[in-house]
């Protein structure tokens, strides 16, 4: 492998994004999000102003579990079949560039895009809250700035997979749509639906471990039990054992949801 | 004194590009349907047919960019489906059919991008651009494009790394006649520095004079390879004379092209237009000499390599 040859495509997609401020928009959205929980998540209670970094980090999980996967979804989907569509892969592809290192490349520009929008929208957020915070309230808030990059990392990866097996741009958008209803909507439901069905007699041994086959919920485990006052509000989190809630563990989990539609998708991408 | 030349029992040079009994098929379609070919070193080839004839799908082949079914491709001796392949395509140029660039990028960020990939300096970028005629648009973003400049920018893409080989997909199309003049200029100077350039084509008029060889391509074969005069005599096609006289003389000389091995004779206002045999021509200008006088003009038309072309294709 040539890292020249990666690098160079890395660089065209991340200053791309820049270029046409998308790191730009979505780094403000991230934002003005985060600012507005965390000085009104408490209007319902009667309370205006910032309360505490835990009850605003959960709010802030319930709200980036959706908003991540779906924006990541949206930038990756279209990596290769885009290039196919328009003509230029053929071209891309005559260069002295292995598949991988295109598909490597796309991944890891597209990748910073999306990390440095993440990093920079929150990160301001915590500029602001700095004199506000603790320094163990700030690496809870750190915690939860490099999950979500974890977060948008493993469901750009699932992007990149679908680009690579769609056969045009529709099919693969509707296919990460698909992905993100399935992940973020359907998931969690049809395992609940399951445990009721079943009274709970079986797969309650096996119910954390299929939790762990939904980046999205690895990414609400990582960070809902790391704050000891919400832990208790998430009924999905106390079912599961603290022994597998490790945080290097999940972050492992996290790094298997980032290679393996990776790996997958190079192997297409060769066929 | 003859000379012997040193070259004599010598094999020749193996040729830059070889297929051989390339084969493929998409489900039952035989987009490419065994085709041996050869291309020698600094050549300038065209490849020709109609839309769909097979053309851009053996070019896709010979880049390595789709496998053959079946058969095998070797550019510069290396197998275009093995691990050597890479190193090759440092010293390949491609302009696709129809090529499409980043909109968002400048002309000069287009080539600098290539260029990186290519492990090309940047300062090469400049001179390429000068090349095709674009240096006055290099901070223009692409979007700004017309379609010939694209076409100019995908050719100064193609000859960045001064490559061995070039493969041309359609080049000329979007390019104005003066542009497509200035175009296979710079590919004689290419050949000229020893460059082989394989080009294809559906506009037959246009590459017939300036190919060194060229191939039919019909259905996914190759039916026919040579110089153009040798594909002429090979198909062995009648050729035109046209005849101007005056129109007092119109009837005598008709009697006199009706004696003639002619195979038809068609009268236009000014002109008679006579087809014969090509043995026959020499015989029939003789005659038609002897008109002497009544005679204002005299134009000999050769089969164009059209003719040649659907002749081999239908």
């Amino acid at each position: 492998m040539e890292i020249a040859q990666v690098a160079t495509i890395a660089g065209k997609e991340f200053w791309d994004r820049i270029r046409n401020r998308w790191v730009l928009a979505v780094a403000a959205v991230f934002t003005v999000f985060a600012l507005a929980i965390a000085y009104f998540g408490g209007a319902q209670q009667g309370a205006v102003g910032f309360r505490s970094i835990e009850f605003t980090i959960a709010s802030l999980v319930s709200l980036v579990i959706y908003l991540i996967p779906l924006i990541a979804l949206v930038l990756g989907f279209d990596a290769i079949v885009g290039e196919r569509e328009r003509g230029s892969l053929d071209l891309l592809l005559s260069m002295p560039i292995t598949r991988f290192e295109l598909l490597l490349g796309k991944y890891l520009g597209l990748a910073g895009a999306l990390a440095f929008s993440t990093v920079a929208g929150f990160g301001l957020v915590a500029l602001v809250l700095a004199t506000q915070l603790e320094l163990n309230a700030l690496l809870h808030y750190f915690g939860f700035m490099l999950s979500s990059v974890l977060l948008g990392m493993a469901f750009l990866s699932l992007a990149v997979m679908v680009s690579v097996f769609a056969t045009d741009r529709t099919r693969a958008s509707g296919m990460a749509i698909a992905l993100w209803f399935f992940f973020v909507l359907v998931f969690d439901l049809l395992l609940l639906g399951a445990l009721v069905v079943t009274s709970g007699q079986y797969g309650g041994e096996i119910f954390p471990y299929l939790l762990l086959a939904n980046p999205a919920d690895v990414f609400r485990i990582l960070n809902i039990f790391s704050l000891e006052d919400v832990r208790t509000l998430y009924g999905l989190a106390t079912v599961f054992p603290a022994a597998l809630a490790e945080p290097w563990l999940l972050g492992l989990v996290m790094l298997g949801w980032i290679a393996a539609p990776l790996a997958i998708a190079t192997w297409r991408f060769r066929k | 004194m003859a000379s012997i030349s040193p070259d004599a029992g010598k094999t020749a040079p193996p040729p830059v590009i070889a297929a051989r009994q390339v084969v493929k098929h998409y489900g039952r379609v035989h987009a490419v349907d065994g085709v041996d070919l050869d291309i020698e070193h600094g050549e300038l080839f065209g490849l020709i047919g109609h839309n769909g004839a097979g053309k851009s799908t053996l070019f896709k082949m010979m880049l390595g960019l789709i496998p053959p079914t079946s058969g095998e491709i070797r550019i510069a001796g290396t197998a275009v489906t093995g691990k050597g392949f890479r190193a090759v395509r440092r010293r390949v140029g491609y302009l696709p059919e129809n090529v499409v660039l980043y909109d968002n990028l400048t002309g000069l960020e287009t080539l600098q991008f290539f260029a990186q990939l290519k492990g090309v300096a940047y300062s090469a970028c400049p001179n390429a651009l000068e090349r095709v005629g674009l240096a006055h648009a290099a901070k223009r973003r692409v979007r700004e494009y017309s379609k010939g400049m694209r076409q100019r920018l995908g050719f100064a893409q193609a000859l960045l790394g001064k490559p061995q080989i070039l493969f041309l997909d359609e080049p000329t199309n979007g390019l104005d006649p003066e542009a497509i003049r200035e175009f296979y200029a710079t590919l004689r100077g290419l050949r000229a520095e020893g460059v082989t350039v394989v080009l294809t084509s559906h506009i037959l008029s246009e590459i017939q004079e300036r190919v060194d060889r060229l191939a039919i391509m019909a259905t996914g074969k190759i039916r026919a390879v040579g110089t153009v005069q040798a594909l002429r005599e090979e198909m062995d096609l009648p050729l035109w004379i046209d005849v101007r006289i005056a129109p007092s003389d119109f009837d005598s000389v008709r009697a006199v092209l009706g004696q003639l091995p002619v195979s038809a004779i068609e009268a236009h206002d000014d002109r008679v237009s006579v087809r014969c045999a090509r043995d026959t021509k020499m015989p029939v200008i003789e005659a038609l000499a002897a008109l002497d006088g009544r005679l204002l003009d005299l134009h000999v038309r050769e089969p164009s390599l059209e003719d040649v072309f659907f002749g081999f294709s239908d």
